[in-house]
């Protein structure tokens, strides 16, 4: 149903190049003014440990929590039943010196809120300052992984392809992370651990799609005698899209199991791969065939004698 | 023949198929809750594990499987409640030497173990783990450097020949510089001035005494202490890395503890071993005949001439944190000796000791930090138990001064056995101050089993779903790329759980969900492909053999870009990203195998040298191009 269709994908390249530029822009903006809502991983926060005299059920202190609107409180059982452990975001207006005290006082707070709704005895074991877990050194290791990650794509794709085509995957690339990123900043999502997990991903996935369609327009270069270079990426999108929509849909259908069934700390993961496929999806029929579009690709690009393409290759 | 592949590969498909299945099967063996009784330095005989499966009867708490094999013991229990009960009442019947511990014992039967098909480690997020706090002795920090900079005093006022009438440390953070007149005091002042950028310098005046404060300031103090902490958090991660623990979390907590998190850890005692390895080194002179009895302390030396009584001075001429590296060697003559590397200023500081010391005896102490549990009564009559650390100094070297000592020297008269245990106890990572743990328990599993249930119905919904779709969208060549789906999810599993032991976690729990996702890609690839083959107008089995060959080089473009950024993450990454970036690799290997080999292997016998009219892909074209 999908195979036969002969949309004019590039025909309105030039909105899409608009619409690209003001997504990443907003983005941009977004992040620069609003930044990122890290979670616990990245920023610090304050630990508290309790003992209950009987067995305490997380879900309950969860709901006494909120109830006192310590909304962004995790709690996670700790040792034995009787011992749990919240961990609340730090307050960021209280001098990193005075840190261990101002945890102090939060302990106390907490446990009397819990002691009110409870028969059970509780005991603060201690509630101290958690420093960041991952802070400075993944960053640091972050931002250099990718650097050389982007290196080694964009050396391998010049080999397996051209120049041209390395410059489009990694536009494409750095498009998808940055809207994704950006959606997350716009929305004030939280970003952990388990949400970085999922950029890497959509790094991944957005790169397949990338190569899949990069793959097809390289074999139509070679082996479609006329046409624009407009015409033939246009003939390209259009013989994957079946394949495109279908992988973008069965991982789409397991995306939405894990929001919808999944543990809370999987769904930041989960929103943040939905939005990452849908934009890359978006960006494998736009932006990278436009960028190699722009480029001014031709077909003496493309025109490496490989073996696999012999057969079908009709120059001389 | 097109479409037909010849035996061996069958044959290997299904050899590829069988160890996935049998080296899979193992994470469906539950384990039981037991404990392990280990001992810091004797075997774990028959006789202990009567003592223990005593205790337990008395305690009432059921027990089965009990083993001992000599360096441990092992107790299955029925149930995970029973663990802290049963621990209790086994460390009350052994002495302080045993160690006892919590674990999960296999119950995977033994030929299974014997080929080495094992469970999957789970991270602490999935089902718990051993958990330390342990508390940084920040005093002890301070008072060191505290000793060190008042020796640091001495030796340069004695360099600069300016005689003192008292210098010692007054409080923990104040040295104390008596001296003649204002005059010495001001040259006493600018020969220390540069030496200690850190102390602030106060005159003060008492009787006749012109005095010289050098004060450790507040913040210096605090510096001082993020310091210690910093140091002593690499050393222990050092440690934990000797464990071999896939994703350990070592963590400052508060302004004097660090966390360490170990998922998955099966052995418990060997982690408090490990990393109770707490062992620091001073350098002393031997205190001179008629010293006064407060200034040293008397310590026993045993030699291999047999032991004699040794007063050390209390003064320290340098602490171990200036050791920079220790190795056990043999000397000209074959007889062990350690040969301990100092930095710069731990070489000056021995350098200038020992130079004014030719002939007198050096001794080097050993202090450890070990733990005692503690059993009383408390005011209701029950029984507490508190766990009490003591510090354990012994004198390991007592050797003449022979010349002024450069960076690196050598300490000899030791048996091959001390010298290595010494080079190893040093080099295993001396800690800048020493540390207790506080506080040890084992992450409940309830969190981890719920986190775990999720994970197991989200991949079990979704790879429903996308089997489902496939069969409808794609008819029998469906089938064969949910059998091939299925089998991804087995060889993931199994190269996990034996191949290269990784530790599943609950980002590595998505990754395999996501795989599953992603892995039916290469199958539409390839029947995207047959499909417009067939439109092209080519013959069933051209077109089967067209598509695969076709979408094959896509396919592996596709997959080795991805491979690439999960192997730069790998390397790059920590926790959970590594976690993540381990089961991408494996999934990418694995579906290339499954939906390439395994599909085609499937198609072949389906369709493979038959007159087949058309192909059960789905779609229009299938109906279409019968004719042709």
């Amino acid at each position: 149903m999908l195979e036969n269709r002969q949309i004019d994908f590039m025909g309105v390249r030039k909105i899409a190049v608009i619409a690209s530029a003001v997504l990443v822009m907003v983005s941009l903006i977004s992040l620069v003014i609003n930044s990122l809502q890290f979670g616990l991983d990245f920023t610090s926060g304050t630990s508290v440990r309790l003992v209950y005299s009987d067995a305490v059920v997380v879900s309950d202190v969860n709901t006494t929590l909120r109830g006192n609107g310590y909304d962004e409180a995790v709690v996670v059982t700790f040792g034995s039943a009787q011992e749990i452990r919240i961990i609340l975001p730090v307050d960021e207006n209280v001098a990193v010196e005075d840190q261990a005290t101002q945890a102090a006082e939060v302990g106390e707070t907490i446990a009397n809120i819990l002691r009110s709704a409870t028969d059970n005895e509780i005991t603060l074991m201690g509630s101290d300052y958690v420093s960041a877990k991952v802070g400075e050194e993944l960053a640091e290791q972050g931002g250099l992984g990718m650097l050389v990650a982007l290196g080694m794509i964009m050396l391998y794709i010049a080999v397996r392809f051209q120049f041209k085509f390395s410059v489009g995957a990694v536009v494409a690339l750095a498009h998808d992370v940055i809207i994704t990123l950006g959606i997350f900043s716009i929305f004030r999502m939280e970003f952990d651990l388990n949400t970085l997990a999922a950029l890497l991903a959509i790094i991944g996935y957005s790169l397949n799609d990338t190569i899949v369609v990069s793959d097809r327009i390289r074999e139509n270069f070679r082996r479609l005698r006329k046409g624009t270079p407009i015409e033939m990426v246009n003939v390209s999108l259009n013989q994957v899209l079946g394949r495109t929509v279908i992988t973008s849909f069965t991982t789409l259908i397991v995306l939405f199991s894990i929001l919808l069934i999944g543990s809370e700390s999987t769904q930041g993961f989960a929103i943040a791969l939905i939005i990452g496929v849908v934009v890359g999806t978006y960006s494998s029929i736009y932006v990278a065939s436009n960028v190699i579009i722009y480029m001014n690709v031709t077909k003496e690009d493309l025109m490496i004698p490989i073996k696999e393409g012999a057969e079908l290759d009709d120059t001389p | 023949m097109l479409n037909h592949y010849p035996a061996w590969k069958n044959i290997l498909i299904l050899f590829v198929v069988v160890l996935g299945f049998l080296y899979s099967i193992p994470n469906l063996y539950p384990d039981d809750p037991a404990i392990q009784i280990t001992n810091a330095n004797l075997s774990v005989n028959e006789g202990d594990l009567a003592v223990i499966t005593n205790s337990l009867e008395a305690a009432q708490v059921g027990f089965f499987g009990e083993t001992a094999n000599g360096t441990s013991a092992l107790v299955r229990l029925n149930s995970l409640e029973d663990q802290l009960l049963a621990k209790n009442a086994i460390e009350q019947s052994l002495s302080d030497e045993f160690i006892v511990a919590l674990n999960l014992a296999p119950t995977t039967p033994g030929w299974m173990r014997a080929i080495g098909a094992g469970k999957m480690n789970l991270g602490l997020d999935l089902q718990g783990g051993v958990h330390f706090l342990m508390e940084v002795d920040m005093d002890a920090a301070i008072a060191r450097r505290m000793q060190d900079n008042l020796s640091n005093v001495r030796s340069i006022l004695r360099g600069a020949r300016i005689r003192s009438r008292g210098l010692e440390l007054i409080n923990t953070s104040n040295v104390e510089v008596r001296l003649a007149s204002s005059d010495i005091r001001s040259e006493a002042r600018s020969e220390l001035i540069d030496s200690f950028p850190d102390l602030q310098f106060q005159n003060r005046e008492q009787g006749n005494d012109f005095i010289l404060d050098l004060i450790l300031t507040d913040a210096i103090a605090l510096q001082i202490q993020r310091e210690t902490l910093q140091a002593n958090r690499t050393t222990l991660m050092n440690r934990v890395d000797a464990l071999g623990v896939a994703e350990p979390t070592v963590q400052q907590q508060g302004a004097d503890r660090i966390v360490v998190e170990l998922p998955g850890v099966q052995d418990p005692a060997q982690a408090i071993r490990i990393l109770q390895r707490i062992a620091t080194l001073e350098f002393h002179l031997e205190s001179s005949l008629g010293a006064a009895s407060t200034s040293f302390e008397t310590y026993e030396y045993v030699s291999p001439d047999g032991s004699f009584i040794v007063n050390v001075d209390d003064d320290v001429i340098l602490q171990g944190d200036r050791i920079s590296n220790v190795r056990s060697t043999l000397d000209q003559y074959g007889l062990p000796q350690v040969q301990i590397n100092l930095d710069a200023q731990g070489g000056n500081q021995i350098n200038r000791v020992t130079r004014d010391n030719v002939g007198r005896m050096m001794d080097i102490l050993l202090i450890e930090t070990k733990s005692r549990t503690l059993s009383s009564l408390d005011e209701n009559g029950e029984e507490v138990n508190e766990v009490e650390f003591y510090e354990e100094k012994r004198l390991i070297s007592h050797a003449r001064i022979q010349t002024a000592l450069p960076r690196s020297f050598v300490i000899t008269g030791l048996s091959s056995r001390e010298a290595n245990d010494l080079s190893l106890l040093i080099s295993s990572g001396s800690l800048a101050a020493p540390m207790t743990i506080v506080e040890q328990s084992v992450i409940g599993p309830t969190m981890g089993q719920e986190n775990l249930d999720k994970g197991i119905l989200g991949v079990q919904v979704a790879a429903s779903l996308v089997i489902l779709f496939m069969v409808a969208y794609y008819r029998v060549f469906g089938l064969a790329a949910n059998a091939a789906l299925i089998m991804n999810i087995l060889l993931i599993f199994a190269v996990m759980s034996s191949v290269i032991p990784a530790t599943l976690t609950l980002p590595g729990i998505v990754g395999i969900v996501l795989t599953v996702g992603m892995a039916v890609d290469a199958n539409v690839l390839i029947f995207t492909r047959i499909r417009e083959e067939l439109a092209n107008g080519l013959s069933p089995q051209m077109a089967i053999d067209s598509g695969y060959n076709r979408a094959f080089t896509t396919i592996i473009d596709a997959n080795i870009t991805t491979f690439l950024v999960a192997a730069v993450l790998y390397t790059i990454g920590s926790g959970p990203v590594k976690g993540f970036s381990v089961t991408l690799m494996i999934g990418i290997m694995t579906s290339m195998f499954t939906a390439i080999l395994g599909t085609r292997a499937l198609v072949n016998l389906i369709y493979g040298g038959k007159n087949v009219k058309t192909l059960s892909i789905g779609g229009k074209v299938s109906n279409q191009v019968v004719s042709n």
